[in-house]
């Protein structure tokens, strides 16, 4: 798995205690539909990172695609993607991992970017450079940052 | 559940104050009170699969304060280069003594130039962009440096020509020897590159009109290049710009002025059959 060290130490700093290896991107189990029933990391995630996450643009920036009235703070909301109000009422848990980690399973041809992939890609490059990367690519989120969106998304009820 | 994008556009403007909606306007575009441009035109047989009912000039996607800047050839920053053009025109340079206008003497000479390029150069064998055919006649004719493909002097060049094209419709060939480079730019254009796996037609034929982030995606068409931006206050060319998008895909790019940018060139610039030639315009 290929979880960058600067993104590991922070985890261990973070959490304070070590977690358990996650699941490499390649090893990460989808059912029919698209859902991820077992957390990346083995732990639950944190609500408030995963807003972070969702919001600035050089991690996630799904708002960049998605309107969501809980991160208006935040300016400029694309319209690509539905709204994300009242998603936790629309799926569970495991389907939305499956979502945020690799959305073409559940979407197929999907515009929505794999978060949680590795390979298969055509001409990827070394982030936003325009160049041929330098080595194995990281995945755009950690296991870590998956689960802390995950765990935002689940709060986002209307019901 | 039933998104319903109306609803979405309603509380994106509650949400900020100020906000724009999103679809293309109706505008006209009339330059310097006279000259009638064609910014919406149907679409080009060939384009009867694409997911669009008509097409598009850029400028339609603009606030009205951008597009002010290009109805007004004053106004329009664009014209600046133009000037800087004018000069290179007459500036006799290399080996043989020669200006451009030596052999085609005022820059009116290349009136319709802009309207059918990317195009088939019998004597060359391959196709030919612009760029391509300014450094032709610099390294052959004057015996004088090629212009670097995306720089400054080559986008105050290309400027100068198409501004004497400006108004007619775009009409690229894609039939007979040029068609190979065509159908290589059609694949091009809807290949999912880079690790966000997206392709043109994505963002510009599946989302034109719609949002991202803060930008206000247009169909990416190539009538109006080059193009005066103010994000870099300078004449970009059609080749950076198709640089920056494939890169913003996080893509190992194409370099411009390579065999693949020119397909993707003829290739988008046929999508754009029917529009006026607007160089050089004006976006943000
Ligand atoms: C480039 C655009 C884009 C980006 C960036 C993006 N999404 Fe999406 N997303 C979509 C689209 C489009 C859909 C709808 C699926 C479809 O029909 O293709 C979608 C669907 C979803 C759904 C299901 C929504 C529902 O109500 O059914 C969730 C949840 C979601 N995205 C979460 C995210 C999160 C979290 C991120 C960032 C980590 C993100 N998206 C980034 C385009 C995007
Ligand atoms: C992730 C989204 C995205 C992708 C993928 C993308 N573009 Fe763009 N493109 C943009 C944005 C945003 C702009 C600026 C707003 C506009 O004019 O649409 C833009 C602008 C352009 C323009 C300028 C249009 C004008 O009127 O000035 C051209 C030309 C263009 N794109 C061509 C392309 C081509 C060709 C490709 C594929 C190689 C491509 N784009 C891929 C987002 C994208």
């Amino acid at each position: 798995m290929k979880l960058s060290t600067t993104i590991l130490a922070a985890a261990l700093v973070a959490a304070g205690s070590a977690y358990a290896e996650s699941a490499a991107p390649g090893d990460v189990q989808f059912d029919d539909y698209g859902a991820v029933s077992e957390s990346l990391t083995g732990q639950p995630g944190d609500p408030d990172k995963g807003a972070l996450v969702m919001k600035t643009k050089s991690a996630g920036n799904c708002i960049s695609c998605h309107q969501i009235d809980a991160l208006s703070d935040a300016a400029f909301h694309g319209n690509i993607g539905p709204s994300l109000n009242g998603v936790g009422d629309r799926w569970n848990e495991a389907e939305i991992r499956g979502i945020v980690a690799n959305a073409k399973h559940t979407y197929p041809g999907t515009m929505m970017p794999a978060y949680y992939k590795v390979d298969g890609f055509t001409r990827p490059g070394n982030a936003f450079t325009g160049k041929a990367p330098e080595g194995a690519l990281d995945p755009l989120l950690s296991a870590e940052q998956i689960e802390d969106v995950v765990a935002f998304l689940m709060t986002q009820k209307e019901q | 559940m039933k998104f319903n994008a109306m609803t979405a556009v309603a509380a994106l403007m509650l949400a900020m104050p100020g906000a724009v909606a999103a679809d293309p306007d109706d505008d006209n575009l009339v330059i310097n009170g006279e000259l009638e441009m064609t910014t919406k035109a149907p679409l080009p047989a060939h384009m009867e699969e694409a997911n669009m009912d008509q097409i598009m000039s850029g400028w339609h996607f603009r606030s009205d304060e951008t597009q002010a800047l290009e109805m007004d050839d004053f106004d329009n920053p664009g014209m600046i280069f133009v000037d800087a053009g004018i000069d290179q025109w007459n500036a006799v340079e290399g080996s043989e003594g020669n200006s451009c206008a030596t052999c085609h003497e005022d820059p009116s000479s290349m009136k319709g130039v802009r309207a059918v390029y990317p195009k088939w150069d019998e004597e060359a064998g391959e196709v030919q962009t612009v760029a391509m055919q300014i450094n032709d006649c610099r390294e052959n004719n004057m015996g004088a440096e090629p212009y670097g493909y995306t720089s400054g002097e080559m986008a105050n060049m290309e400027a100068l020509i198409a501004l004497q094209s400006r108004g007619m419709p775009v009409d690229v060939a894609i039939d007979g020897p040029a068609q190979e480079m065509w159908e290589k730019g059609k694949e091009i254009y809807y290949t999912r590159y880079g690790q966000l796996e997206l392709s043109c037609a994505n963002c510009h034929e599946d989302n034109y009109g719609n949002m991202i982030r803060a930008d206000h995606l247009s169909q990416g068409q190539i009538n109006g290049f080059p193009t005066y931006r103010l994000k870099n206050a300078k004449l970009n060319t059609a080749h950076g710009r198709f640089k920056g998008c494939i890169r913003d895909t996080r893509a190992h790019t194409f370099d411009p002025g390579s065999d693949e940018f020119v397909a993707l060139e003829l290739y988008v610039a046929s999508r754009g059959n029917g529009l006026s030639v607007e160089g050089p315009s004006v976006r943000n």
